[in-house]
């Protein structure tokens, strides 16, 4: 490879991931890799997700929300060949980007996945996606799509989903003209919804929604 | 298909079959299962309370170490399903004197979920050595008594009285101990100093006993930890979890009629960002 300038952290913090002997080892460079926030960290930081390293891959998945759009294409590429483990972190970076080309997997994520956490994480994401990437034309449906599954994930059987739900659909409804089917759901789930903490939420999204 | 016991590696089971399935003694295996399920699914009909009552005193279902895994079972579902009915507590106060380590550990457990003041004799006289005799058993990776959830349940049963019989134990050679007998304290007398050692559990370098602190923090709803829960060196689950705990118990009773005060919104703005 030809090296890319004058710029040592660069390349010794990458040879620090890839000679990372233990897991402590590992966590350590990818996070040092990662407050680089450098795009050609992505190859190496996405190769990390399928380390089956769960902190390593929480700071492999932060560096790659902060490097932001130049990430998305590289993870929705190799998807295909990804792990489940490695998937599920990929939809933790796709949901903390917010690109509207990683909608359709977190709407897939948010609704099926086996696991909460990634149900949660694309929940929220659904919420907080760029709709200001997306041509005027295109905007309405994507957001009717992201409330569709987001109204069906408020009866998830994990609190925190449906409490994922919650802030994904409060941050939904601010960006929609029309929010009254968001409004209606809130107003059910803060009397409803068997757990404190979520009605509790619902209770502040409509606060926040509609200021009294 | 009654009366023959199911497979839970096929279909799901149903509450008739898990009834029948822990009815039966042919195979130990599903009427272990059964066991967990029923109160995984917190069935409270009587019949199931009957049943996992039987299941406590059963003395067919036998670990290599001489334990008692469907009486473990048990217990716990006990204490998930056994709200209101009188048999359950004075059974699980039998509990506490079973051979089997793990038994009285569960039933202990249970009883502070039932949440019955008359269990706390019991518990009580089980650490009444103090730190003295709270020492390891030869050859088992556990202490003579599962202090942790006899201080635990202890401190969410008892009150301020018990301050003599807890607070020895906050010098207990074993950090996990040394936490209950912490979150014991501060739920009897409210007193910060005991919360703020949970708090400063949340630095150590083993990952292990800072998710501990993390759940004991959440369990007593300690407000001023928020900050250091969410600044926690472990999984976001744990910490949501610990942070649920906290914003319930600030926003008090379980009604219907939440007002939400700013330090409600802050515990949830945290909550929201480790989503």
């Amino acid at each position: 490879m030809i090296a890319p300038s004058s710029n040592p952290p660069f390349e010794a913090r990458l040879q620090a991931v890839n000679e990372a002997d233990s897991a402590q080892g590992l966590l350590d460079a990818v996070e040092a890799l990662a407050d680089l926030n450098d795009r050609r960290s992505i190859p190496t930081l996405i190769q990390v997700l399928g380390c089956n390293n769960p902190g390593a891959a929480v700071a492999a998945v932060e560096g790659l929300v902060q490097i932001g759009i130049p990430a998305v294409s590289p993870l929705l590429d190799k998807l295909d060949g990804y792990n489940y483990g490695a998937r599920a972190w990929a939809v933790r970076a796709l949901a903390g980007i917010g690109d509207p080309r990683g909608q359709s997997l977190l709407l897939e994520a948010a609704a099926n996945d086996f696991s909460l956490s990634v149900r949660r994480a694309a929940a929220r994401g659904l919420g907080t996606i760029r709709w200001a990437d997306l041509a005027a034309a295109e905007r309405d449906d994507a957001m009717v799509r992201s409330q569709t599954v987001l109204l069906q994930v408020t009866t998830d059987e994990e609190w925190v989903v449906r409490y994922a739900a919650v802030v994904g659909l409060e941050a939904l409804a601010l960006q929609m003209a029309a929010p009254s089917l968001i409004s209606q759901c809130l107003g059910q789930l803060s009397h409803q919804d068997p757990t404190l903490a979520v009605r509790a939420r619902a209770h502040w999204a409509m606060a926040v929604l509609a200021p009294a | 298909m009654s009366g023959v016991p199911h497979n839970p590696d096929g279909q799901p089971l149903t509450v008739d079959q898990a009834l029948v399935n822990i009815n039966q003694t042919t195979d130990p295996g599903l009427r272990y299962y059964a066991a967990w399920w029923l109160g995984k699914m917190r069935v409270c009909q009587p019949e199931a309370v009957a049943a996992l009552l039987l299941a406590l005193k059963d003395k067919t279902d036998r670990s290599p170490d001489g334990g008692y895994p469907l009486r473990r079972n048990a217990a716990r579902a006990l204490g998930k399903v056994g709200h209101g009915h009188d048999d359950v507590i004075p059974a699980l106060l039998v509990c506490l004197d079973c051979d089997d380590y793990y038994v009285r550990e569960t039933a202990a457990q249970a009883l502070e979920s039932l949440g019955d003041a008359a269990a706390i004799p019991a518990l009580v006289a089980m650490v009444r050595g103090g730190v003295a005799a709270a020492v390891q058993v030869s050859g088992k990776p556990h202490l003579v008594q599962p202090y942790n959830a006899i201080l635990e349940t202890l401190g969410t049963l008892g009150s301020r009285d018990l301050v003599p019989v807890i607070s020895p134990f906050l010098d207990h050679s074993v950090p996990q101990v040394n936490n209950a007998a912490a979150r014991a304290m501060y739920q009897i007398t409210g007193d910060a100093q005991y919360a703020e050692r949970l708090v400063a559990m949340l630095g150590h370098d083993q990952l292990q006993l800072r998710r501990a602190a993390l759940m004991d923090l959440g369990a007593v709803g300690y407000l001023a930890g928020a900050d250091a829960i969410a600044n926690t060196l472990a999984e976001n689950s744990m910490k949501l979890i610990a942070l649920k705990g906290v914003l319930e118990h600030q926003i008090g009773d379980g009604s219907d009629a939440v007002t939400l005060s700013a330090e409600s919104r802050r515990v949830m703005a945290l909550m929201d960002s480790l989503l």
